[in-house]
């Protein structure tokens, strides 16, 4: 089953925002996801908003499409004066199970009703076993360009593990197509730390990926889901739980390995060749610009207001078939905790969190941090807090104590 | 035999003593003595049938939930005999734990007949063993009786043999009832006023009454429960408690039948209550005299001791802010129960809390139930422990009721407080109760066979090593079947030492414990691994020791943290990511440091159990 949504406060049934957010539109990039929620089977590890076609309870990839659209329209009226997209991101599920035609369809929805920037990033996610050379070729005519390839292991017995049906040589020929096609910005994501995976495994996972000239690379440790069937097998003992320690040694591997192949990281999971190759619509993210997050299950920010659409396509089409919003449930930030939310996405970039947003207790846990080797000394020299490597894989433990120890900040400052 | 007509009851403060009748029942936990008092209630017709609940003389919820009684009661029965006289009968419902033996004797010391109530699918239990001896002790007449014939796996045949083995009577002496379908009550209650024999005592002499329960209630302060001996007491009039020579001037004077009734005074052998207005249970102890205060008695009653505690633990709450909440909650309870000390801990694990002295485990267990329940406080308890005489070699002496106040060096010798314990138990468990035993440095004292398949084995054993978790192990590994009685037997010198826990170089006091030293090693090792299943990683590495003085035995190490960090961060993980951050900094609260280390307070709650600990996600 997938995971669940947070808890908020009533959305209204218009989709309607406060006048503030509305009124800040503009002020920062504006991007759009659009979630795709289908998948062939079900991989065990993922608790994604993803179903399955014995699972859609009648819900059609025709009254998908035509929910999207409605959902695009319903976009225009909220926001009138958004500015062109910065970024397109077709995320899932598997955005390729869908017809490349749909997904032109929506591009071209979302081109009509916003526009898009000069340089915007238009992205599919991509299973290397789903997609055809002829769809790719499709995609890039349609103005899709930056492909991204769930090719997650070049190991067998970690991508059987994993239920991933492809084999590693078809992620060198998705690739192949792609470029052929025409995209010449391809990221692939990786995930290490499955059980059973030795670090020789994840070496030859990596030497594969650089081996294929992505411009981008994305490594995730694999995180056991509560209620996936990775979770239950391994609550069985079918297979080793995940270890940090392992994580963390693999992930030092992947930082040793790509950075000498020429990837520099820019978020924590995260390596580009250059900067501008970047994942502009994940920056969107973790730089707090605004976006609208289309389909089932989908998440937005527009203006410190944030929701979430209900999560079944079924319930998500009979929605928009009455001209009511998607949303199941939403909240309006406040300034603290839109500081917060600052703090704790932006301390995982490699361009840092500058210094002038963190309180006087935070400043002295971080500067007790950067002794620790947790943080950048060079970087503090210059008013920004930059994870170390270590500081890296303890990010979640710097953030706790940025915001933790900002009321007692000096009780812990001598360490 | 049937109930006495209501007008020919004999009226308080009256009453011939020819015709009075004081028994107390004396059971094993669960053998029903309560349920049969609520059967004498209803066949003497003091309590009408509909206005009867399940166990009626126990007031506190948590004795209702147990079925065990703390506090006794005393009721005015009326009876007429198979002769035809008008009898009163007063029954004293006495405690029925180890804890409470001190209580449990002055209740006896009122009485002239005991029941003694064995369950007849069960059989004597030691507790029954323990209360039959202070019966004896006392001179009263015991009344064999098996109680709960009406089970299917009643025995009454086999335990009316053992019964009679134990006291010395007929098997066919034992009466058989039913608590709960009142079957043979009525021949009880007969037996009863033809066995016991009636008080005596001076009616003219000097009034004297010995307090055999003192209860606070909200609305009355506190009502002292006596059984007259000579003369007599009479409203209106100030007594003297001859204990503390305090008096106090009488505001109400009464029986309880079974509601209070004011009567015009109390006669010799008569029991019931009376009020004074005191505010305080320890300004009337049980075991005390009570005296008119113009003409007092030369001599007071023998017999009254201070309570002594027996055993000690320190007591925090687990929200620091509560403090103040528990010191009312204390105060409050000790209004109730004269055997409960407390004093202010300052912990540096575990914050500001109070060490609490009690009477055993039970007494323990109660009073922390109480406040859990009644005050709504989350609270952790350090390990149990005794009381420790230290002899320095400068024969100076100290006494340690806190394990971390143990001295270190220049120790003489260290006397600990030993029990002499009955566990009776089926005989082929014999072997497994003495392996425990003698694991808990016991002495076998004695064994005798109470029939062929039950035996009474007889044990020394230093207190400090039944406070713990031996109770559940005697029931664990004789499948529920042994039962265990003890009463304090002096003290011993023993080769005890402290073992301190270190964690990361600062010792954690909660966890500092004094033990044998051929058990130091084994404790040391047990806690160490405790902890390092229980203390999340920490950003560098923490070791945790066990050390004697200087000298570490055991050691353990938490390896620093490597990752946390979740690798994936996109819109949706958003709003999760950030209420788990709003939720750890609430939970900081219940984070206590020690020295640079933070230990969950469930960690510590784990690890002063004694209950095996879960391992840290």
């Amino acid at each position: 089953m997938p995971s669940e949504s947070p808890a908020g406060e009533p959305a209204p049934s218009n989709g309607r925002l406060p006048d503030d957010a509305v009124r800040v539109v503009g002020s920062v990039p504006f991007a759009a996801y659009v979630h795709v929620p289908f998948c062939a089977t079900r991989c065990g590890y993922c608790d994604f908003n993803t179903y399955t076609a014995g699972e859609l309870n009648g819900a059609t990839e025709q009254q998908y499409v035509g929910a999207i659209l409605a959902e695009i329209e319903l976009a225009r009226q909220v926001v009138p004066h958004a500015p062109p997209l910065s970024s397109v991101f077709f995320g899932g599920g598997t955005p390729t199970l869908l017809r490349a035609a749909d997904q032109a369809l929506i591009l071209r929805a979302l081109r009509e009703s916003f526009g898009l920037g000069p340089e915007a990033e238009i992205t599919t996610e991509a299973n290397p076993e789903s997609v055809s050379e002829a769809q790719l070729v499709a995609l890039r005519e349609a103005g899709v360009n930056r492909i991204s390839f769930g090719m997650q292991s070049a190991v067998p017995h970690v991508l059987a593990t994993l239920d991933r049906t492809h084999t590693p040589g078809r992620v060198r020929e998705a690739v192949a197509e792609a470029r052929a096609a025409g995209f010449d910005n391809i990221s692939v994501d990786l995930i290490y730390g499955t059980p059973g995976e030795s670090l020789a495994d994840w070496r030859a996972s990596l030497d594969a990926a650089v081996s294929l000239e992505p411009q981008h690379i994305s490594a995730y440790a694999l995180i056991v889901e509560a209620g996936t069937a990775l979770a239950r097998r391994i609550d069985r003992g079918e297979l080793a739980s995940t270890d940090d320690d392992d994580q963390a040694t693999k992930y030092e591997l992947a930082e040793e390995l790509l950075s000498a192949a020429g990837y520099e990281w820019y978020e924590v999971s995260n390596w580009a060749r250059s900067p501008d190759l970047a994942s502009r619509h994940n920056l969107a993210y973790w730089k707090g610009h605004h976006w609208w997050g289309f389909g089932p299950g989908a998440h937005s920010h527009v203006g410190g207001v944030r929701w979430w659409n209900v999560r079944h396509p079924r319930a998500y089409a009979e929605r928009m078939a009455a001209a009511e919003s998607p949303a199941l449930a939403r909240e309006v930030l406040g300034e603290p905790t839109r500081q917060l939310e600052r703090l704790l996405l932006e301390v995982r970039l490699r361009d840092g969190l500058a210094c002038q947003a963190l309180s006087p207790g935070a400043l002295v846990a971080a500067a007790s941090m950067v002794r620790e080797g947790l943080l950048d000394p060079a970087a503090w020299e210059s008013g920004t807090v930059l994870l170390t490597l270590r500081g890296r894989l303890l990010a979640d433990l710097v953030v706790r104590r940025l915001v933790v120890d900002d009321d007692e900040g000096m009780a812990n400052a001598e360490v | 035999m049937p109930a006495t007509p209501p007008g020919r009851v004999p009226q308080a403060a009256s009453t011939d003593p020819s015709v009075l009748r004081n028994f107390g029942i004396i059971a094993h936990i669960d053998h029903g003595k309560s349920t049969l008092a609520d059967r004498m209630l209803q066949a003497t017709g003091v309590v009408e049938q509909r206005l009867m609940r399940a166990q009626y003389l126990d007031r506190m919820d948590i004795e209702r939930e147990r079925g065990i009684t703390i506090k006794s009661q005393a009721v005015r029965l009326p009876w007429t005999g198979p002769t035809g006289t008008d009898f009163i009968l007063n029954m004293i419902d006495t405690p029925g734990h180890v804890d409470f033996t001190y209580e449990v004797s002055r209740s006896l010391a009122a009485c002239e007949g005991a029941v003694l109530l064995v369950d007849s699918a069960q059989g004597i239990e030691a507790q029954t063993l323990a209360n039959l001896y202070l019966a004896l002790e006392n001179d009263l007449r015991v009344i064999p009786v098996l109680n709960k014939i009406d089970l299917p796996a009643a025995q009454p045949d086999k335990y009316a043999d053992e019964l009679a083995h134990l006291i010395g009577c007929e098997p066919e002496d034992c009466l058989r009832v039913s608590g709960k379908t009142g079957e043979g009550v009525e021949r009880l209650l007969d037996e009863i006023v033809t066995l016991v024999p009636p008080p005596v005592g001076d009616p003219d002499a000097a009034a004297r009454a010995m307090i055999f329960d003192s209860v606070y209630d909200t609305y009355r302060g506190v009502v002292t429960y006596v059984r007259v001996i000579d003369g007599r007491l009479t409203p209106r009039e100030r007594i003297k408690m001859m204990s503390s020579g305090a008096t106090h001037e009488m505001l109400d004077i009464g029986v309880i039948s079974p509601e209070p009734v004011p009567t015009q005074g109390l006669g010799v052998g008569e029991v019931g209550y009376l009020i004074t207005g005191v505010k305080d249970v320890r300004q009337s102890r049980v075991g005390d005299t009570v005296t008119d205060a113009p003409k007092p008695a030369k001599q007071a009653l023998p017999g009254f001791r201070d309570p002594k505690p027996m055993v000690f633990s320190g007591l925090f709450p687990v929200d620091g802010s509560d403090y103040p909440e528990l010191r009312d909650a204390l105060e409050r309870l000790q209004l109730n129960d004269a055997a409960l000390v407390w004093e202010p801990e300052t912990s540096t694990a575990l914050g500001f809390g109070f060490r609490c002295g009690y009477l055993g485990l039970l007494h323990l267990e109660i009073v922390r139930e109480r406040l859990e329940r009644e005050f709504n406080l989350e609270l952790i308890s350090t390990a149990p422990n005794v009381v420790y005489r230290v002899v320095m070699e400068d024969a100076t002496e100290i006494v340690v009721t806190n394990p971390s106040e143990f001295p270190i060096g220049k120790i003489a010798d260290v006397h600990e407080p030993v029990v002499r314990a009955t566990v009776l138990a089926p005989s082929e468990f014999i072997g497994t109760i003495m392996e425990l035993c003698q694991g808990r440095r016991g002495q076998l004292l004695g064994m005798d066979y109470l029939s062929e398949e039950r035996v009474e084995l007889r044990y020394s054993l230093p207190l400090a090593e039944i406070v713990f978790d031996f109770f559940d192990q005697l029931k664990s590994r004789t499948r529920g079947y042994a039962s265990l009685d003890y009463e304090q037997s002096g003290e011993q010198v023993a080769e005890l030492v402290k073992v301190d826990i270190l964690l990361h170089g600062d010792t954690v006091d909660a966890f500092s414990a004094v033990v044998h030293k051929d058990k130091a090693y084994t404790y040391g090792v047990a806690m160490a691994q405790k902890l390092k299943d229980l203390i999340p990683r920490q950003q560098f590495e923490v070791p945790i020791q066990a050390a004697i003085g200087a000298r570490i035995i055991a050691r353990e190490n938490i390896r620093a943290i490597r990752k946390d960090v979740l690798a994936k961060c996109y819109g949706g993980d958003i709003s999760r990511k950030r209420k788990l951050l709003e939720k750890q900094k609430e939970g900081k609260k219940r984070m206590k440091m020690v020295g640079r280390v933070e230990v969950p307070q469930e960690a510590f709650i784990a690890a002063l159990s004694n209950e095996d600990t879960s391992p840290k996600k």
